[in-house]
């Protein structure tokens, strides 16, 4: 049963100095001995979704402030890990997100309307997780990691070549489901990929607060997983280094953490001011290493985005908008007897009593009007 | 057959029942669990169906929860009452809620086993009855056998629902002895009566069932014709069996050995008065623990409810050859 590695082999699992990165902020392919860059096709289609992305947390954005959504954490600045993450994954692996990747979801697949059905506020969950193999948002820290390592467990024992990728922020990795998500992901080798979007700050608290630790990534060495750092604003870095951990998990070689370096543009949500824990120029700064920009420059210098591209892509980030919006005006009908559906299996018979009662004062009501 | 054989049996016949269930928690594997519950199943079935994990309650419960998601049948132990209490996030806020979330689109068939309560002389942590919280939970179905055959069936019932069950087992019965059919099955959310009577109804579950029995038959000594009813499922509750037995009596007493303030007794008493009120011929009473951090072995007899504490419940109940002191100028 024992089979606990030796110190010598421990100093392979820490993570780089400095974050893995392919192409510089400047749009420069600066290459990597471990890492390759991703091809043409596949940065084309990782900029396309990076422009659809960015349009849908502006419009989230926007709808919150047209009282369409209750509430909307946005991803702005963060739009490359959340479309490295879909993208890494084959159709059949699964996704385990939090309340902040609603640009991975939709790039996993799911209607946009669908995924804003929780926010907007008229169900928890608004898609059926087996249809795009996509966990329902989480929204207490960490505690989804634990799921995902869970249905990772689940696929080892049947012998299936799932691989589950399991997303939080920097702020849940203090959580104690953290810890205990690594720790039984390594000690039962299980094919998961831990994927902390850094963006340096839990709602106001900074990330010296969460952590002593040199990097989030290396706090895998001590599960026995190996961590990796990489430029959570380089779509291209971020497809290479998940890509690797992906394959290392369906080779069966078990879990690891990666840890992307990014930073959330925009409050943490509409109701937070960003202002009173942080300042201008610091958020201003980040505006130069824009995940978008690089990838789109680094294409346009080699030719491979033609204006023509670049117009149909806006083109379709622009549906997708429009097609939210839409469906986002509609007020949602809502019917008071699901307040009491999907409970149990089996309604009992509690709740049905409950549900007539309400049923009984929604029709005195009506016939009062 | 004790109670922890007809478990371990309910157990091993599951495991052979069905392919998708498997047992882990802590010391289930070659131990077999620190009560003998999950004796000889790692052997029986192999180191996939049933094994050790890290020790982390809440791993234990978020991983049977993706386990769930992805197609199996898990059935945890939670080793002690107090132990679980690392779990219960993940039991209040996802075991409990996920088929709500997803409107039925994924339903959680997770067993829960947590042994609670006392009277095994335990020390600090081992002897919380913690029923109450899981029943306060919506979603969470809460059961409790007081007999090896409920332990058997009850189990076997638990791991065939398709929503999560929380299965609290008296860790005072474990020893008890009785007869088992295994070809008995039952329902879950269903009370029984157990003894018929006809003067007052005890309404009991789990550890307090031997005490609520044993004060039936001192009453009936004393000429009272007492009706015991098992609740089994404490959450959802089965108002109907409860309610018909105490329309019978007109008298009612709800015994539990949990810390009474907000309890499952609470419930039962009040929901017994919204029900059964024009048929009362008394107050609906309690026999209870006390509002107390569960105490020390040596304190522990005072504590829990014994006959004695139930038959004076009985005594104060309005009888006409007894009027009760309030009455009394």
């Amino acid at each position: 049963m024992s089979r606990l590695r030796s110190p010598e082999s421990a100093t392979a699992l820490l993570p780089r100095d400095t974050p893995v990165q392919l192409v510089t902020a400047a749009g420069e392919h600066t290459p990597d001995p471990a890492y390759a860059i991703p091809t043409d096709d596949e940065l084309i289609r990782a900029y396309s979704s990076l422009v659809t992305g960015r349009r849908i947390n502006d419009q989230c954005n926007a709808l919150v402030r047209q009282g369409r959504l209750a509430v909307y954490p946005s991803s702005n600045g963060q739009e490359a890990c959340q479309i490295a993450a879909a993208l890494a994954l084959r159709e059949t692996d699964w996704l385990f997100p939090t309340y902040r990747d609603s640009v991975a979801i939709i790039s996993r697949g799911v209607a946009p309307a669908e995924a804003m059905v929780l926010l907007r506020g008229d169900w928890h969950s608004g898609y059926d997780p087996h249809e795009h193999c996509v966990a329902p948002q989480a929204t207490p820290l960490a505690t989804q990691l634990l799921h995902a390592v869970g249905f990772a467990h689940a696929a080892k024992l049947r012998g299936e070549d799932t691989v589950v990728l399991a997303m939080c922020g920097d702020g849940a990795t203090s959580e104690g489901d953290f810890h205990e998500a690594m720790n039984f992901a390594a000690v039962f080798e299980l094919p998961v990929v831990f994927f902390v979007q850094n963006n340096e700050f839990a709602i106001s608290v900074p990330l010296s607060r969460q952590t002593a630790a040199p990097s989030l990534a290396h706090k895998a060495i001590g599960y026995g997983m190996p961590g990796q750092r990489v430029d959570g604003n380089d779509v291209a870095a971020l497809l290479a280094v998940l890509g690797e951990a992906v394959d290392r998990a369906r080779a069966g070689a078990g879990p690891t953490l990666i840890e992307a370096h990014t930073y959330r543009m925009l409050a943490h949500t509409n109701a937070d001011d960003d202002t009173r824990y942080r300042e201008h120029e610091a958020v201003q700064a980040w505006t130069g290493r824009d995940p978008l920009n690089r990838v789109r420059t680094l294409l346009r210098d080699r030719g491979l985005l033609s204006d023509e591209a670049e117009a149909q892509f806006t083109e379709a980030a622009e549906r997708t908008a429009a097609d939210l919006r839409a469906t986002m005006h509609a007020e949602p009908e809502v019917d008071p007897a699901d307040l009491f559906r999907h409970v149990f299996a089996e309604q009992p018979a509690m709740l049905d009593a409950q549900w007539r009662m309400l049923q009984d004062e929604i029709d005195r009501t009506e016939a009062d009007a | 057959m004790t109670m922890a054989g007809a478990l371990n049996r309910a157990l091993a016949d599951a495991l052979a029942a069905d392919d998708r269930v498997l047992i882990f928690g802590e010391d289930v594997g070659a131990l077999g669990g620190v009560f003998r519950i999950t004796d000889g199943l790692t052997a029986q079935f192999g180191e996939a169906r049933c094994f050790d994990t890290p020790l982390a309650e809440s791993g234990i419960m978020g991983s049977a929860v993706g386990m769930a998601m992805n197609g199996l049948i898990p059935v945890v132990e939670m080793q002690f009452d107090a132990f679980a209490l690392p779990a219960f996030e993940q039991v209040v806020s996802h075991v409990a809620k996920l088929g709500n979330r997803t409107r039925g689109g994924t339903r959680l068939p997770i067993v829960i086993r947590i042994p609670y309560g006392g009277g095994i002389g335990g020390v600090e942590h081992h002897c919380d009855s913690s029923e109450a919280y899981y029943a306060h939970t919506p979603g969470l179905t809460v059961v409790s056998p007081s007999t090896p055959q409920d332990a058997y069936s009850l189990l076997r019932a638990a791991i065939a629902s398709p929503d999560p069950v929380v299965f609290m087992e008296p860790k005072k019965l474990y020893w008890s002895k009785g007869p088992v059919d295994t070809s008995l099955t039952a329902e879950l959310r269903r009370a029984e009566v157990v003894r018929e009577g006809s003067d007052v109804t005890l309404i009991s579950y789990g550890p307090s069932m031997p005490v609520a029995l044993a004060a039936a038959e001192a009453a009936a000594a004393d000429g009272r014709s007492v009706q015991v009813v098992d609740v089994r499922t404490l959450t959802p509750f089965d108002d109907e069996t409860v309610a018909a037995a105490v329309r019978g009596t007109g008298r009612a007493i709800v015994i539990a050995e949990a810390q009474g303030f907000a309890s499952v007794a609470s419930e039962i008493q009040a929901r017994v008065f919204e029900q059964c009120f024009e048929y009362l011929e008394a107050p609906v009473r309690r026999v209870t623990g006390f509002d107390i951090p569960f105490p020390s072995p040596k304190f522990e007899h005072w504590h829990l409810p014994d006959v004695d504490r139930v038959l004076d419940a009985i005594d104060s109940l309005h009888w006409d050859d007894a009027p009760h002191s309030e009455e009394t100028p």
